[in-house]
């Protein structure tokens, strides 16, 4: 019998399958996004397939209620643990007036909701960061010990805010933890030709405190370096980053064609390695998971999915004239 | 009541509303110890300690962009940038971030940060310690644009900057600093972000300006009243959004207007004014509307010539009013 490598790391049973649900939820609700995409129903999808392993296994080692999340665009997996719902993504995805992002203003992907303590993000790439900083500065001037999450991609660690942000962090000490989701491609530009060091967790030292490497493919590993840097940050040791390393299975977005940039090749092996197919694996070897668990779990994830589809694209837009307000505090 | 300097009534207005406000803090390079390179947090740490004036990196997205996570967490950050020549790091914490985060999340968070930013010149500064770069962000709803020109109104406008729900972008001219002084009460007052303010009543012109300039005109039109011209001058205070009722109810009164900033006359606030005047005035008035501003070149020269020539002062503005009441 196979260990249980998750009981070594203090999750139990019922908590692996919900992290199997969750990544389960996120693919589908992407799937169906592309489809809604193709047939002509949302103007744009931008996606975490490939990437669901380490959202949730970074989501389940924080606390909902209590920690601050400060995703990027592909954090589906990450939000869904922290609350939000298959609805949310769809209301968001048809830009309709409930869309607790942005009540339609903003693109899918672009999330937030101070109900689910996740703060408001843009476009332009790792302005999240400093503000993940400036809410963990403010936390211990509140003296609360909620910790601050902020994610970006590995081509998003050569900005300036992140060096900023993480240098801020590491002065001050803050409670920080700065996940960088490596999914090897910025768009169409390879991790050789963004970074000329190892690992993203190699620029850590610069700021003082450690950075870590964890296969993003495996949400066991990824909690576990999460809770380490969960606690280190609630006890007052200061900010970790993390770089979880995966493969951004789907083109960048609805509006790229991945095939001028990498091989479909590349692309097949990469899919052996699918989240899903090694978590599921997992569970089915430790017996958590059988045929008829998993077409359950399935069944209920398609029915949340078709359920959020039909709300989403019944529900009203946003009026035009919505669009003068909230400019400024009314 | 206490005549003090525009930088004295600026450190009022912080450590009174730091008094009153635990959630205000004071985050910058060198504004603890050090007091700030102008002086405008002196004494601050000593009353508040380091934890609420944080000498930072130097890196000024970090210090506008933690003070915006600070702010959307419920505090009330007072962001000092040394210069507002060194502010184009931070251009896309302010303009992408602060700006946006309430309209994006459809009301749901909100910034309200204050970013204190010493601009202008004649203080020998050269190119990168002069600039006027207020136009940069006079064409950003979601940001409201300060520059207050007397101590009163600087005080009075930093405790409104600090207690607004929204971002504030609060110039304040390094000449002005010390040479300008003026009565300041000591008690607590806020006076109205987006309202200008008449510093002189008038007849025969009017006068449209902010910081150093003001106080040029108002030298000028003290002279030419001597003359029998009668300026009106109206400091506009907010730069965005701009109090177009007070500058329409101005440029109406007299049919003359001149509009004067220390800014490069191309694309600055000055257009947008004369646009204003255009739009609604046009019949009132009975002369071209006018602009006295800064050259159209990159910055302000080091050498003393130079920055004199680029610089406006009260003979620069006097001729221009006194050419415009002719005309």
């Amino acid at each position: 019998m196979t260990t249980k490598r998750h009981e070594q790391v203090g999750l139990t049973d019922a908590q692996v399958l919900d992290m199997y649900y969750y990544m389960l939820l996120a693919r589908k609700i992407d799937e169906r996004q592309w489809l809604l995409n193709r047939a002509g129903k949302v103007p744009f999808v931008i996606s975490c397939q490939g990437q669901e392993a380490a959202q949730v296994g970074a989501a389940f080692a924080m606390e909902k209620d209590r920690d601050f999340l400060c995703p990027y665009y592909r954090d589906l997996g990450l939000v869904l643990v922290f609350g939000q719902t298959a609805r949310d993504c769809m209301l968001s995805a048809f830009a309709k007036a409930e869309d607790p992002n942005s009540g339609g203003r903003q693109m899918p992907g672009h999330f937030g909701g101070k109900k689910y303590n996740i703060l408001t993000g843009s476009s332009p790439v790792t302005t999240q960061v400093p503000h993940a900083v400036g809410m963990a500065l403010a936390g211990r001037m509140k003296q609360k010990d909620f910790v601050v999450y902020a994610s970006f991609g590995e081509g998003s660690s050569n900005q300036g805010d992140f060096h900023e942000g993480a240098n801020f962090a590491g002065v001050h000490k803050l409670p920080v933890i700065f996940f960088c989701e490596n999914n090897k491609y910025a768009i169409s530009v390879p991790l050789k030709k963004q970074l000329a060091c190892e690992s993203v967790a190699d620029r850590a030292i610069g700021y003082g405190f450690p950075g870590v490497s964890v296969d993003g493919n495996d949400p066991i590993e990824v909690y576990r370096v999460m809770k380490e840097a969960v606690e280190r940050a609630r006890s007052g040791q200061g900010p970790t980053l993390i770089e979880a390393v995966m493969y951004r299975l789907v083109p960048h977005s609805s509006d790229d064609d991945d095939r001028v940039y990498r091989t479909r090749e590349e692309v097949e092996e990469a899919k052996k390695k699918d989240p899903l197919i090694v978590f599921a694996e997992y569970l089915r070897e430790i017996g958590l998971l059988d045929e008829h668990k998993e077409a359950d779990m399935l069944a209920r994830v398609q029915l949340e999915v078709d359920e959020a589809t039909e709300y989403a694209e019944n529900a009203p837009y946003p009026t035009p004239e919505s669009t003068m307000t909230y400019v400024y505090g009314e | 009541m206490a005549v003090i300097s525009f930088i004295d009534a600026i450190t009022m207005a912080m450590r009174e509303e730091m008094r009153r406000d635990s959630n205000v803090f004071i985050l910058g390079e060198d504004v603890g110890v050090r007091g700030g390179v102008f002086r405008a947090t002196n004494g601050l740490i000593e009353e508040f300690g380091e934890e609420r004036v944080i000498d930072t990196p130097l890196a000024e997205s970090a210090i506008v962009g933690v003070g915006i996570g600070a702010a959307a967490y419920g505090m009330r950050p007072i962001a000092e940038i040394q210069f507002a020549d060194f502010i184009m790091p931070a251009v896309n914490q302010i303009v992408s971030e602060a700006a946006k985060m309430r309209y994006r999340s459809n009301n749901d968070w909100h910034c309200p940060i204050t970013i204190r930013a010493p601009f202008g010149g004649g203080v020998h500064g050269a190119l990168y310690h002069s600039q006027s770069v207020e136009a940069m962000f006079t064409n950003t709803p979601g940001l409201k644009v300060v520059a207050p020109s007397t101590p009163y109104d600087a005080k009075g406008l930093l405790k409104a900057a600090i207690r607004d729900e929204d971002p504030v972008l609060f110039f304040e001219h390094k000449r002005c600093y010390r040479l300008i002084k003026g009565e300041v009460p000591e008690d607590d007052y806020v006076l109205p972000i987006g309202k200008a303010d008449v510093k002189r009543e008038g007849t025969d012109i009017t006068v449209i300006s902010y910081g150093l300039t003001l106080h040029f005109a108002l030298q000028a039109a003290e002279k030419l009243a001597q003359e029998g011209i009668s300026a009106h001058v109206l400091d506009l205070r907010t730069l965005y959004p701009l109090d177009k009722e007070a500058i329409v109810e101005a440029a109406s009164k007299t049919g003359k207007v001149l509009i004067v900033h220390e800014d490069n006359k191309e694309g600055g606030v000055g257009g947008e004014v004369a646009a204003i005047v255009a739009e609604h005035c046009l019949f009132d008035l009975d002369a071209p509307i006018k602009r006295l501003c800064g050259p159209d070149v990159p910055a302000m020269p080091y050498s003393p010539p130079m920055e004199k020539y680029f610089m406006l002062n009260p003979e620069k503005v006097l001729e221009a009013m006194r050419e415009l009441a002719n005309f």
